[in-house]
């Protein structure tokens, strides 16, 4: 059997043809833009990965050209095979619309949202599924469980609490390096990523687990709080490593480079290597070398325009309308409260006055109370 | 007095032990299917008997075995699934404890069925003593020439290996027990693959729940055909319910599932009524995972017929007004049992065995205990209902394995019914924590529409 055999497969009304034994995920990545669902756990590069975060839920509407039944439940794109003539439904379906909103809301149960002071935004897998998917309000109100900052290593922290346990990591330890020395502790939602007693990861290409990290649990102790990705130029570049292929991003201000990646593709993944093998970096690439003239560089790497990096700074205004209305107009002829005025003199120092007693800056109650009155 | 299959020599004195269970008639079976009968016609004579599973699901188990993969040169491998951990279910304990040899039995003919020549006992880590007993049949069975090589001059090899769970409920899931059975960490595969393809070690595998592999021997001794004439419907043969709560005689009792629940809990040959003369409240029939019914709907269906104890009859009317026969964990609660606290002990379950692999699963369960623990502390708001309503819908279905339907359903099921009593909980903050919402309504005759 030379020949391949190829499947028809529709995903939201678009047909493409793939080969037998390709993933819906994969499938529907190769038509591209909204029609391929999200993921937080799979990755192509490391076997086993997926089926574990569930956003990519998809409804197959038809099972194949044999077999017409729908499948009774929402599976899971990124482990489920195309049939020949399958029909998949992704966003043109409700039921997938509310569990992927269901399983974002989940999903950020227990992250801590500390997105201002982490490494990660900008360029976060969670902040993207959560500005599409998400809502901007919880309906939790327990406290969130939170774990110590550990540091595996001299390069690498890891900030459990930012944890969604994709198990990419873990299967990039087992599959990049020889000894199994990172895994998962205890179970359910006090289940942590953890190393055998604080040992530390030691080996040359572990160092990855940090791009393959959708969140900012595992961080580049050498970039930690160094910079915002979105200020940063990403520039190809390459160097003749001996252990690797040393095909990188730097990520430079000015001369100075910051951090070093592997170089990802569109969908977060690393990219492949001219040869076709994934071109995970080693750890000297990654950490030691911060010197623009350790590299060559090829020129400046192809940024998504949505993407923040691209716009230089965090708040853009791509897909997104700004508000037109003035000030004037939103306040509807009232007057503002004044901002709280701090200074020695104010009530605010005065020992028995209560803060809900002075007249603080206007918000929402303000406005509505005014309206309910007139 | 229903037939009993079983436990018919469960009182003999002895029985334990390899001579009496022999002399009382036992490996009767394995002598018949190794010597007459091919491993086809096994399988032949288990899918005519109806049998099924006995872990909860239910799936035929004939159907189940014929699934099982063949590849050439390739070993195949039955795995007995004895991590009984569901709350209320006891059924498992019972019958290794007292009737090991019976299980042995089964599962000699069920390997020989198979071609499974390496044949694993995956037992609940906390029943320890009970590992202890099957090894020992296991060395008396082995001494007298029914395990080993060459069983009965038949050329058949059997081994039979006793494996200590650690303790988890998830590991009662068919590929998570795979997993825990290989050396690893106890998380459910997803499937596809099922494990009749690849499951141990990659390997085609059959997982079956105790209770089933013993129902093997009678249906070999006495045929399937016959085996299937006990029983009613789809529901065939007997079935072992262990019963607990408010009842005056818990145990396990083997039941022919042509009885109603109401002679299942009244009658002095089973439950022998509730406890202290009070009155039913409610039941969860088949293991905690199962949806919980009120008195009135658990005694007859939505229709007005009465309930039976079998598969067809307990779920009669889906979820919305019946539940399932599941695993036989027959739990019963009297008129002083607050539902919002049994709903929210069974969610502290689920949220501590959820093995946090899938998102909705781990973060949901953990969730729903939270809503709960405030609902039954009182400081419960009537918003925290449809949330947790929203929350259940939200995980059921979505999970990798049915652990997290399995937490879903009593939530849904307790506000499905009870939704009253929830009201009640959270409108009177203080009375709930020193006084009972009661019996109420709940075990008032339903108005069925002419």
């Amino acid at each position: 059997m030379s020949e391949q055999t190829f499947f028809k497969v529709t995903v939201d009304g678009i047909t493409i043809e793939v080969p037998a034994g390709t993933t819906i995920l994969q499938a529907a990545r190769k038509i591209g833009g909204e029609v391929a669902p999200p993921a937080m756990c799979y990755y192509s590069k490391l076997k086993g990965s997926g089926g574990k975060c569930r956003t990519c839920l998809v409804e197959v509407a038809k099972g194949s050209e044999k077999d017409p039944r729908p499948m009774p439940k929402l599976v899971a794109s990124c482990r489920t095979t195309v049939m020949d003539g399958m029909e998949v439904k992704n966003i043109t379906s409700e039921k997938v619309v509310e569990a992927r909103a269901g399983v974002v809301e989940f999903l950020l149960l227990n992250h801590p949202l500390d997105c201002p002071i982490c490494d990660q935004a900008g360029e976060c897998h969670l902040q993207d599924l959560s500005f599409d998917h998400g809502k901007s309000k919880t309906r939790f109100e327990f406290q969130k469980r939170t774990f110590k900052k550990h540091d595996l290593g001299k390069n690498i922290q890891l900030h459990m609490t930012r944890c969604i346990l994709c198990y990419r990591c873990v299967f990039t330890a087992d599959q990049l390096t020889n000894k199994r020395v990172h895994g998962i502790l205890d179970r359910g939602d006090h289940a942590e990523i953890a190393t055998h007693i604080e040992k530390s990861l030691d080996n040359e290409f572990i160092g990855n687990v940090i791009d393959v990290c959708p969140v900012g649990a595992l961080t580049d102790k050498t970039f930690r709080f160094k910079n915002r990705v979105w200020f940063l130029k990403p520039m190809d570049a390459h160097r003749d490593c001996p252990s690797c292929s040393g095909r990188v991003t730097l990520w430079n201000r000015g001369d100075e480079v910051y951090r070093v990646t592997a170089r990802k593709d569109e969908w977060g993944e690393i990219e492949d290597t001219p040869d076709g093998k994934p071109g995970w970096i080693c750890n000297t690439c990654r950490f030691d070398k911060k010197e623009a003239t350790d590299w060559v560089i090829e020129g400046p790497r192809a940024i998504s325009r949505a993407s923040v990096i691209s716009q230089g700074h965090y708040a853009g205004n791509v897909g997104m309308t700004l508000p037109t209305e003035t000030f004037k107009a939103v306040n509807g002829g009232r007057t503002p409260h004044l901002l709280m005025d701090i200074h020695d003199e104010s009530e605010v120092n005065q020992q028995n006055i209560h803060l809900g007693q002075i007249q603080g800056p206007s918000h929402g109650d303000t406005f509505n109370k005014t309206e309910n009155a007139s | 007095m229903g037939v009993k299959l079983l436990l018919d020599k469960a009182d003999v004195p002895g029985i334990r032990t390899y001579e009496v269970y022999r002399r009382e008639g036992g490996y009767r079976a394995v002598e018949k299917a190794l010597k007459q009968m091919t491993t086809d016609e096994i399988v032949e004579e288990v899918k005519k008997s109806g049998l099924r599973g006995r872990g909860g699901a239910g799936f035929p188990t004939g159907m189940k075995w014929s699934f099982i993969a063949k590849p050439e040169g390739v070993p195949r491998h039955l795995v007995c699934n004895a991590d009984e951990s569901e709350p209320g279910t006891f059924k498992d304990r019972y019958l290794m404890e007292f009737l090991p040899h019976l299980l042995l039995e089964g599962l000699i003919v069920s390997s020989y069925a198979l071609g499974s020549h390496d044949t694993y006992i995956y037992i609940r880590g906390e029943y320890a003593w009970i590992t202890t007993i099957l090894e020992e049949a296991i060395e008396e069975a082995k001494a007298a020439g029914w395990l080993g090589k060459n069983i009965l001059g038949t050329g058949f090899d059997c081994n039979i290996h006793v494996q200590r769970g650690g303790g988890a409920y998830i590991c009662g899931e068919e590929t998570a027990l795979i997993e825990s059975l290989e050396g690893n960490r106890g998380n459910p595969r997803i499937k596809p693959p099922f494990p009749a393809i690849q499951g141990l070690w990659m390997r085609p595998t059959v997982v079956n729940n105790v209770e089933t592999l013993a129902a093997v021997v009678p249906i070999i001794n006495m045929g399937g055909e016959e085996y299937a004439k006990i029983g009613v419907g789809k529901s065939t043969g007997t079935k072992l319910i262990s019963a607990c709560g408010n009842i005056n005689k818990p145990g396990v009792y083997e039941i022919d599932m042509t009885i109603t629940v109401e002679e299942f809990i009244y009658s002095d040959e089973y439950c022998g009524g509730i406890k202290d003369g009070k009155k039913l409240k409610a039941c969860i029939p088949g293991g905690s995972s199962v949806p919980i019914l009120p008195a009135n709907l658990l005694l007859t269906t939505a229709k007005g017929e009465p309930r039976y104890m079998n598969y067809e009859s307990l779920s009669d009317g889906g979820f919305a007004t019946g539940s399932m026969l599941g695993s036989g964990g027959f739990i019963v609660l009297d008129e002083d049992q607050c539902i919002v606290k049994n709903t929210y002990t069974l969610a502290r379950f689920y949220r501590h065995e959820s093995c946090g692999q899938c998102s909705p699963c781990r973060e949901g369960t953990g969730w729903m205990e939270k809503i709960l623990q405030k609902i039954e502390t009182g400081k419960g708001e009537m918003s925290d209902i449809d949330l947790l309503w929203d929350i259940q819908r939200k995980i059921e279905g979505n999970t990798i394995c049915p652990l997290g339907d399995a937490a879903a359903w009593p939530v849904a099921a307790a506000i499905r019914h009870f939704r009253d009593e929830f009201e009640w909980h959270i409108n009177n903050p203080e009375l709930s924590q020193t006084s009972n919402f009661g019996l109420q309504h709940y075990a008032d005759p339903i108005h069925v529409p002419a």
